[in-house]
């Protein structure tokens, strides 16, 4: 056990390194935009005295060192700042556009790892059939679309022609849940497409690699049935490469929403993000990148962990 | 072993007529098993004895109606239960197999499903042809892993695969074949894979619950001499033919065709024993090594000396210490206590702060040809590297010394010269082995288990030519191996370890002349000979030892 408890506490301190290096590059990253706030907000006309005041004012003339630390050290302490655009805390507004963000990756992912782990395994065990090929080609098809096409085109379907759903999913925090299911609807499925594509895929190989180990023929030679072997002989097995490849597509469901919440009109992170960088609301863009940091690298840190849990070697140590 | 002559019909359970497979490669159909005829008859144990290619595993693999991707049944009849296999849909042979025809397989480590446990994987063929509920087959399988002196059968089937041995592992699955009590198991080298002295058990094991349940079997070995103790019958292949069929008493007393008889002779070979010299220096000294991996002690107090133009062999089962040993030597592994002498020089215990002359004289050769040399240089350049890296030559030096290397090695020179190490067979991969070793012109060479991968004929060859070489050139070899032939055929001293000890050490006249040393008895009287009443034998002397 000692082993396990070593593995994954390595894991997870390396995730904190990574996660410190993060906000160290977003902090330089938005250093190096040219221009800032004050001479944003001010307009061409400003005079270089006003500039400098308001710079003051905002803390901006402060240097680029002494900043990173009282911006680390606020948010060490739950305080992100102020949004520099309109004086609200950013905590408050970062937390309902996240709720939301979160609740779409989280419906879109309920959805698509379960039925991109069933379809890879149904493709695995009808391999080079017709029916794997079909899904071959529909899973490459989903995938080379842009989201935004895909999002026009179910837009068009379902919204313009059909007319069963809403075009636009501004939903409000006094909407009923039914409500915001209904308009989360089509935003939720556009995501699903561009990410089971590959899921689905990454299952169909990690299973069909293990088909040629001796264990598999062994289960063939014991009159097992063709689908019991993928379920209960390769599947387990195959867990690692697939936990590691849904892991990225679930931080991707929260990352890469951006296009999609723009043309859904969904008031989430990604659009926050948008929005602040439009009017250079520069930490309230440090801390939309930072909570996407930190939601990709604790993905992932949680992948690598679990894929070090399905190894029996390390859950029943020998002795 | 009671031979079976009763030829009755009735009693017929397999029969195969003029079996042919082929199998997928370079875009060709290759005639694997060309015409094969087999009888199998109830309760009887048939023997199939060939070198690797000869169709052995394929014919075994078919009697269960079951052919390995890129291979295929091009005719014949396979009968079995008034069927032929050759011919059912996969759903009939799906529900024979497990059921009424079960597998062995060589490696048991890679045939167990590491995700589960070995009680769920032996019960699963029972419940999921509906032979049986699942209390019942649990209380079975216990009964099973008594009935194949498994350690603690009550609970020993709760473990993981990698948590048992490999000898274990290896009754864990011949008890899983006898799950459903089927009238045939095909054993596919069941015990190629273990030590002697764990190899004698599971033989003693898997014989004694094959006639408890008369059970039939074809048993799968390369190894005579095991074949001899387990089989009635015997038919040899080679090239997917047979070469001859006959009781396995007969064929041992009189073996007919020249094939059978070369198989015979190759454990005949053997070279004049050397005498250690008194006064010389030794070569290379071990001297008082302890070492081992991280926390893990692996070497303990280890101690001998090579002398020039010596064969030491080191002689040991899994996990003795053996290639830890080599590794000490070759500076791969920096020993705990104790040194390496070289020449009466103490090396450095890295083999980074060895001068680069020192690192030229010693050579490693392994035991797998296969990933000891880059698949993407050619033969030319594998031979060619070390030249230029210890002797600096030139290119055009190098071609001729590496031709004349091939052709000491018996591989022509200008066929092999350019090719790439994935045209050639195992044995030939082997020798451009040796010949890289033996281009950078070393005083000492390490052979780590050099032939335990290959065919017993091809084998001999390895032995023969290394032999040659230390003739022609004088160099030492200090000879890593598990198999007791080999040491007696080769070896000058003997060194004889046992869990990172060395227990027994002298020259091999003495080794092998009694009285031995327990362990050294034990390692020595485990390895099968080709007598078919030596397992009873030498389990019934062991019986009486252990009671008297």
């Amino acid at each position: 056990m000692l082993s396990i408890i070593r593995l994954l506490s390595q894991r997870v301190a390396l995730g904190l390194l990574s996660l410190f290096a993060v906000s160290v590059i977003i902090f330089l990253a938005v250093e190096m935009l040219p221009g800032d706030l004050a001479e944003a907000m001010l307009g061409q006309s400003a005079t270089a005295d006003t500039v400098a005041a308001f710079r003051a004012q905002l803390g901006l003339d402060q240097p680029p060192l002494q900043r990173f630390i009282g911006w680390m050290g606020g948010i060490l302490q739950g305080d992100f700042g102020v949004s520099l655009a309109n004086g609200r805390e950013i905590g408050e507004l970062v937390s309902t556009r996240l709720g939301n963000t979160l609740r779409l990756a989280g419906l879109a992912a309920l959805i698509s790892v379960p039925v991109a782990v069933l379809l890879g395994m149904l493709a695995a065990l009808y391999r080079n059939s017709w029916f794997d090929r079909m899904l071959n080609t529909t899973a490459l098809s989903t995938v080379s679309f842009p989201e935004f096409f895909v999002a026009y085109i179910l837009i068009l379907v379902f919204s313009v022609q059909l007319g069963w759903l809403p075009s636009i999913a501004n939903i409000t925090p006094e909407d009923s849940w039914l409500t915001v299911l209904e308009r989360s609807m089509l935003p939720v499925i556009t995501l699903s497409l561009v990410v089971i594509a590959q899921m689905m895929r990454m299952t169909r190989a990690a299973l069909i690699n293990l088909l040629s180990s001796p264990y598999i023929e062994m289960a063939r030679l014991k009159g097992i049935k063709k689908s019991r072997i993928i379920y209960y002989h390769a599947l387990p097995n195959a867990l690692a490469p697939i936990i590691t490849v849904v892991a990225l597509n679930l931080a991707y469901l929260v990352v890469g929403v951006v296009v999609v919440e723009v043309v859904f009109v969904y008031p989430g992170l990604g659009q926050l993000l948008v929005d602040s960088v439009a009017k250079r609301d520069i930490p309230v863009v440090q801390a939309c990148s930072l909570i996407f940091a930190v939601t990709y690298i604790a993905l992932n840190t949680s992948a690598d962990v679990l894929a070090i849990a399905t190894d029996p070697r390390l859950m029943h140590p020998r002795s | 072993m009671n031979t079976k002559t009763n030829n009755d019909n009735k009693d017929v359970l397999l029969e195969i007529r003029d079996l042919r497979i082929a199998g997928h490669c370079d875009d060709e159909w290759h005639e694997i098993v060309k015409g094969i005829d087999l009888t199998l008859h109830r309760g009887e144990i048939l023997g199939l004895i060939g070198e690797s290619g000869a169709g052995k595993s394929t014919l075994g693999l078919a009697a269960m109606g079951y052919c390995k991707d890129g291979c295929k049944i091009t005719g014949g009849e396979i009968l079995f239960d008034d069927k032929d296999l050759a011919r059912c849909s996969e759903e009939e042979l799906r529900k024979l197999r497990g059921v009424r025809i079960a597998y062995v397989a060589q490696s048991a480590a890679a045939s167990f499903n590491p995700s589960h446990r070995l009680i769920d994987q032996h019960v699963e063929a029972a419940l999921q042809h509906g032979v049986s509920d699942k209390a019942k087959a649990r209380a079975e399988a216990i009964e099973l892993y008594r009935s194949l002196n498994m350690p603690d059968p009550e609970h020993i089937g709760e473990r993981y695969p990698h948590q048992v041995s490999g000898g274990q592992l290896q009754r864990a699955m011949t008890a899983m074949a006898m799950a459903c009590r089927p009238d045939i198991i095909v054993f596919d080298e069941p015990t190629t894979a273990l030590d002697v002295t764990t190899q004698i058990e599971v033989l003693a094991s898997i014989r004694a619950v094959v006639e408890k349940f008369g059970t039939a079997a074809l048993y799968i070995s390369h190894d005579l001499a095991v074949v001899a103790q387990m089989a009635d019958r015997i038919m040899v292949l080679r090239h997917g033919k047979l070469v001859e069929e006959a009781e396995t008493r007969k064929m041992l007393a009189a073996p007919e065709e020249a094939y059978t008889q070369s198989l015979w002779a190759v454990r005949l070979f053997s070279t004049n024993q050397k005498a250690q010299p008194e006064t010389e220096v030794p070569l290379v000294e071990v001297r008082n090594v302890s070492a081992g991996y991280g926390a893990k002690q692996i070497l303990e107090d280890v101690s001998f000396n090579v002398y020039k133009g010596q064969t030491v062999a080191v002689i040991g089962e899994s996990g003795s210490g053996k290639s830890t040993t080599a590794r000490v030597i070759s500076g791969l592994l920096t020993p705990s206590t104790g040194s390496v002498l070289y020449n009466g020089e103490e090396l450095p215990g890295d083999y980074r702060k060895r001068p680069r002359e020192m690192l030229r004289k010693v050579q490693m050769i392994y035991q797998i040809p296969d990933t000891a040399i880059n698949p993407r240089q050619t033969i030319g350049d594998i031979i060619g590297r070390p030249m230029k890296f210890y002797h600096g030559h030139k290119d055009a030096v190098v071609r001729r010394k590496v031709k004349e290397l091939l052709a000491l090695v018996e591989l022509e020179p200008d066929r092999y010269i350019d090719r790439r190490p994935s045209e050639l067979s195992g044995g030939q991969k082997q020798r451009i082995c040796i010949a890289r070793a033996l281009a950078a012109e070393p005083d000492f060479i390490i052979c780590d288990e050099v032939t335990s991968a290959l065919d017993q004929l091809v084998a001999e060859g390895i032995l023969k030519l290394l032999t040659r070489i230390q003739e022609k050139f004088g160099v030492s070899y200090l000879f890593i191996t598990h198999d007791v032939a080999t040491v007696r055929a080769i070896a000058d001293q003997i060194v004889v370890m046992q869990q990172g000890r060395v227990v027994d050490n002298g020259s091999r006249e003495a080794i092998f002349t009694p009285p031995h040393q327990e362990y050294t008895d034990l390692l020595l009287s485990s390895e099968p000979e080709m007598d078919p009443d030596w397992l009873d034998g030498i389990l019934g002397r062991r019986a009486m030892a252990s009671a008297g």
